[in-house]
């Protein structure tokens, strides 16, 4: 588990910092606290899992029950960009195999991994809800739809070169709010 | 004064919608005395997107498809300043409307969804004014069952029905659900319901708490829809701010307050008693009913849950009447119901019919068939828990017990076409794998029987089925089907199933020939490359692996079947079109 950044504690002005602040044991409020530790830092950090525990009172195993239990829940740091690739039933039958097939080539990691220079992290998901675009591609929160190989490389390679040339804001590893969350 | 509309659903945004906006924006600045600028949610024509609709001073609306920037100087040169329309980019929608119905999608695609001016301009809070006016709860439930309403989650229990039951009970704490939680692959009507008519859901959601006596109430929206959950919470503060949600609603001394719960990816969610654990912040895991939620449900009082369709024809039947309702429709399932139409047919989109119209109008007549021209093959009703309807069932009407009868079900209203080009054991493997992955593993049947029929289908995909498997998956689908606690685990072999009542031929060709006739399994097919069209460029011999390509630059290559691993990498990288499975 890597640690997670350390203004995390110091800094309240994020979401996150201030619900738990204003955390007055409503029920039902696990969900939200933990979708709004994924939104301050792109994925939920240990940290945060022992101060949702401290607050709501509910033991950090039972925390880690439910992160588990839903796929929209990251224990790891994403990198500076979020691949999503639809598998729904639709981009299914127009070839998605395919188009997971050429980011998994292109990128070198395989689906759920983040790549070695904390460019990309590369997922699959369910469904995007734009069938008729099928087959869909999103990076961070644009959309890319109708996709072949040949133009998911070249808008990969397009993300690539300019995450070469913009200056790193944070080490590439560390989560960030910068990090688009929320799919 | 005229109008230019641009369709900012999810559909258009991904397809470049906010970009031709902003275009229209920077063009139109100094006419801005004569042209306002709008946008609005799905218009339901995804395959011409992005949409502009334009509604000039006479009255004339035409609407324009697949805008780009580019084209966005022309339509604002021409028809905005000269009054010229630019017929070849106007879609016609004669065909695709011309058999539809609009009730649930009456204000998709017309209104701007953030604006609830727009929406009272369009008798929006009308039918609550009416209910909080001169109807009692018990007059509410006795039209809405008369209406014949039932839910459009995809089950179709009548909606009056569960009302009464929860208006029954003794807990005067009473809670309304919206299951906005649409985890269907393939399915997008709720998403595009709540994108493009936020108001007309919570309007119906209050009439459904005051009929049931309830004073809070929660939608529950897929954390996967941003743009729905965004408008929806607008749209939420915008009604409590003009008295139409929270205390003393209009002025009428009834209170309702909603709030939104984001679910959090648990296609499970959408179980009744899945959801309201998840509301209550636990692992979304589904309990034995009864009792039933309408008894005991959020925190263990009453508690009405329905989906998004159902409750966005609720005002309107208040409004229209349950008459004006159920006088379409069939014997058991009244009104209307939308379908999100997409995979390999020529006009996808959302439609919305009268139950009763059949499965060949909506393909054929308002999808305008399949994309390659040929009739289709299947189509995939009711997501994982629906099954494959195969052409020769056409002529099968929208109709609950009709489709149930097929082996597939109405449910939430995904339709995805498929052609030849479709493996409908593949088909069948791939919604088995998406059921394995979202068992929440509590019943052991839905747990390690799913898992088993995944391994035999991937077996049979791989070329490796034996004959008895085909027994074994219908046993263990049947077995899975009466021994799972909700109706994940109950539904999900009807895939398997349908697919091996219809097409098993097709399954035979696996096992027996081991060949995909699709040529969609790849270890069932070879590789071959067209000489006809092969450059030599060379860039599948740097893609292959294992060296299976080869040839001389400039002249035709060839791949190796001896060698090949089946990866398709070559056919990833080749520009010319000229990899072909065999």
């Amino acid at each position: 588990m890597a640690r997670a950044p350390a203004d995390e504690n110091t800094n309240p002005s994020h979401a996150f910092g201030r619900m738990l602040w204003r955390h007055r044991g409503e029920p039902g409020m696990l969900i939200p606290l933990l979708q709004a530790a994924q939104d301050s830092y792109g994925y939920i950090p240990q940290l945060a899992v022992e101060q949702i525990s401290e607050v709501t009172g509910i033991p950090a195993s039972e925390v880690y029950g439910v992160i588990t239990f839903y796929k929209q829940f990251r224990v790891k740091p994403v990198g500076r960009h979020l691949i999503r690739l639809c598998k729904g039933t639709a981009c299914h039958v127009q070839g998605a195999n395919m188009i997971a097939q050429t980011v998994a080539d292109e990128l070198r990691v395989p689906p759920d991994e983040t790549t070695d220079d904390g460019v990309f992290t590369f997922i699959v998901v369910a469904c995007l809800g734009c069938c008729s675009l099928a087959p869909v591609l999103m990076v961070d929160d644009q959309t890319y739809g109708r996709m072949t190989p040949q133009k998911v490389r070249r808008i990969l390679r397009q993300y690539r070169q300019r995450a070469a040339t913009s200056p790193k804001t944070t080490p590439p590893k560390a989560a960030s709010a910068a990090v688009p969350a929320n799919p | 004064m005229q109008e230019v509309v641009v369709g900012l659903g999810s559909c258009g945004i991904a397809a470049g919608g906010q970009r031709v906006h902003q275009r229209f924006a920077e063009l139109l600045q100094p006419d801005r005395n004569d042209s306002i600028l709008k946008q609005t949610g799905c218009i339901g024509l995804c395959y011409r997107e992005v949409l502009v609709e334009v509604r000039d001073q006479q009255g004339r609306r035409s609407l324009y498809g697949e805008v780009s920037p580019e084209r966005v100087d022309r339509i604002v040169a021409e028809h905005l300043r000269q009054g010229k329309v630019i017929d070849e980019w106007i879609v016609d929608t004669g065909e695709v409307f011309a058999r539809q119905q609009r009730i649930v999608l009456r204000n998709c695609g017309v209104i701007d969804p953030a604006s609830l001016d727009e929406y009272r301009a369009r008798d929006g809070y009308r039918a609550l004014e009416k209910v909080l006016t001169q109807m009692t709860p018990a007059q509410v439930i006795d039209l809405i069952s008369e209406s014949g309403l039932r839910g459009r989650g995809g089950a179709g229990f009548p909606t009056g029905t569960k009302w009464r039951l929860a208006q029954a009970t003794k807990d005067p704490h009473r809670y309304v659900i919206c299951n906005g939680d649409e985890g269907d692959p393939g399915a997008f009507m709720d998403r595009s319901v709540l994108e493009g008519d936020p108001h007309s859901v919570l309007e119906g959601m209050t009439i459904a708490a005051y009929a049931i006596g309830a004073s809070a109430g929660y939608v529950y929206v897929r954390a996967e829809y941003p743009e729905a959950v965004r408008r929806l919470r607008h749209a939420i503060a915008q009604a409590s701010e003009h008295g139409c949600l929270g205390t003393n609603i209009l002025g009428k001394g009834f209170h309702f307050e909603v709030a939104l719960k984001e679910g959090a990816g648990a296609f499970v969610c959408g179980e009744e008693t899945a959801l309201i654990a998840s509301v209550e912040g636990k692992r979304g895991m589904p309990r034995v009913r009864p009792p039933f939620p309408v008894e005991s449900g959020l925190w263990g009082h009453p508690t009405c849950i329905n989906n998004v369709e159902t409750l966005a024809n609720v005002p309107w039947i208040i409004l229209n009447g349950a008459g004006a309702f159920n006088a379409c429709g069939t014997a058991g399932s009244k009104g209307t119901k939308v379908f999100a139409l997409a995979g390999k047919v020529k006009r996808g989109g959302l439609v919305e019919v009268p139950m009763g119209t059949s499965i060949n109008e909506v393909i054929n007549e308002i999808g305008g068939g399949t994309i390659s021209g040929r009739t289709f093959k299947a189509v995939q009703m009711g997501g994982p828990s629906g099954g494959c309807i195969p052409a020769s069932l056409g002529e099968t009407p929208v109709d609950y017990e009709q489709l149930t009868a097929t082996g597939a079900i109405m449910g939430s209203g995904g339709m995805v076409v498929m052609d030849e080009s479709t493996c409908m054991v593949d088909v069948a493997r791939f919604f088995l794998s998406f059921t394995q992955n979202e068992s929440c593993g509590k019943c052991t049947f839905c747990r390690i029987g799913t898992k088993r029929m995944l391994e035999i289908l991937e077996r049979i995909s791989e070329g490796k089925g034996k004959e008895e498997d085909l027994k074994l998956l219908a046993e263990l689908g049947e077995q899975i089907k009466a021994s799972s606690l909700c109706g994940l685990g109950q539904t999900a072999p009807n895939p398997v199933l349908t697919t091996l009542r219809y097409f098993l031929p097709e399954y035979q060709a696996h096992i027996i020939e081991k060949k995909c006739p699709a040529k969609v399994c790849l270890p069932l097919v070879e590789f071959w490359i067209d000489p006809e069209k092969c450059n030599g460029c060379g860039l599948c011999i740097q893609a292959c692996e294992v060296g299976a390509v080869s040839g001389e630059k400039k002249l035709p290559h060839r791949v190796d079947v001896a060698v090949c691993v089946k990866c398709a990498r070559c056919m990833t990288v080749c520009r010319q079109d000229a990899i072909e499975k065999r």
